[in-house]
């Protein structure tokens, strides 16, 4: 049976894996039960929201490959025939 | 039969054909340049010696790729069991009768200018982009994976040999430790 009481540090987690929409059935009702009785993670709640909101909008994939330097691939390069003496 | 094309590998090219693709590779998962780099050059190394072991069934790339990946699961093998959980503050007792429960000067505060603040502003993106370069380097990077690369968290966990236990309790951390500096920098100046 799992418990339908939980601290705190369980409900915020369920709380950021629902942010990705991969909190359980039954981690969902355990935070609802949470967020009835306690208005710090209620807050917390609410926040986490926005944060997902500000992440989506400002945290884009950056478009610039990495690429390694010429120099860095005569590095590796030399290195390799050395080791393949 | 349909005829099965055989591949061949070819260590003095390796460098020209595929470094660029694995360095891009390695650094979205360990976020640092030179280790990225390390890593690139142990595993053609790592190749040069498996070589015999080539069974000519996958493409070279794909074969590198695979040796890649080990070297990067042992990278988070290695900083997993070094430090990691000193690295962020604590937001909750860890143990006694208040485990589990916020420890107080760590309780989140109101947001006085949430209502106004525009989602769109600039100076908002810069703040959120200093906070997450500001987490330790594990956090980030998973935090990265799941949020911006959209890795599925399976995915992440097979990449980097963790559990999704573990996945959630850092994304927890990174996520506890964002809130709080967008808090301290933005919503309560």
């Amino acid at each position: 049976m799992r418990k339908l009481f939980i601290n705190c540090d369980e409900a915020t987690t369920i709380c950021t894996k629902n942010q990705y929409k991969e909190a359980s059935f039954i981690e969902k009702i355990q935070l609802g039960i949470h967020l009835l009785r306690c208005k710090i993670c209620g807050l917390y709640s609410k926040q986490n929201t926005k944060l997902t909101e500000v992440c989506n909008k400002h945290l884009n994939k950056s478009k610039c490959e990495h690429l390694l330097t010429e120099k860095d691939k005569e590095r590796i390069k030399e290195k390799l025939a050395e080791a393949d003496k | 039969m349909p005829e099965v094309q055989q591949h061949t590998l070819d260590p003095n090219k390796w460098v020209d054909l595929h470094s660029d693709y694995l360095f891009n590779y390695t650094i979205t998962r360990v976020d640092d340049e030179e280790l990225a780099k390390d890593i690139v050059q142990e595993t053609f190394f790592s190749g040069l010696k498996a070589m015999k072991n080539f069974r000519g069934q996958a493409a070279e790339r794909t074969w590198l790729i695979s040796i890649l990946k080990r070297k990067i699961i042992d990278h988070y093998r290695k900083i997993n069991s070094k430090k990691g959980k000193a690295e962020v503050k604590l937001n909750f007792y860890e143990d006694g009768d208040k485990k589990g429960t916020w420890i107080e000067e760590r309780v989140p505060q109101t947001w006085d200018n949430e209502a106004e603040t525009d989602i769109e502003n600039e100076e908002l993106k810069e703040a959120i982009g200093k906070c997450v370069e500001n987490l330790p380097v594990k956090y980030r990077t998973v935090f990265l994976l799941k949020n911006v690369e959209q890795y599925e968290t399976e995915e992440i966990c097979n990449e980097l040999g963790i559990t999704a236990s573990n996945l959630w309790v850092i994304i927890h951390r990174a996520r506890h430790q964002l809130r709080k500096c967008l808090e301290d920098n933005w919503f309560t100046k």
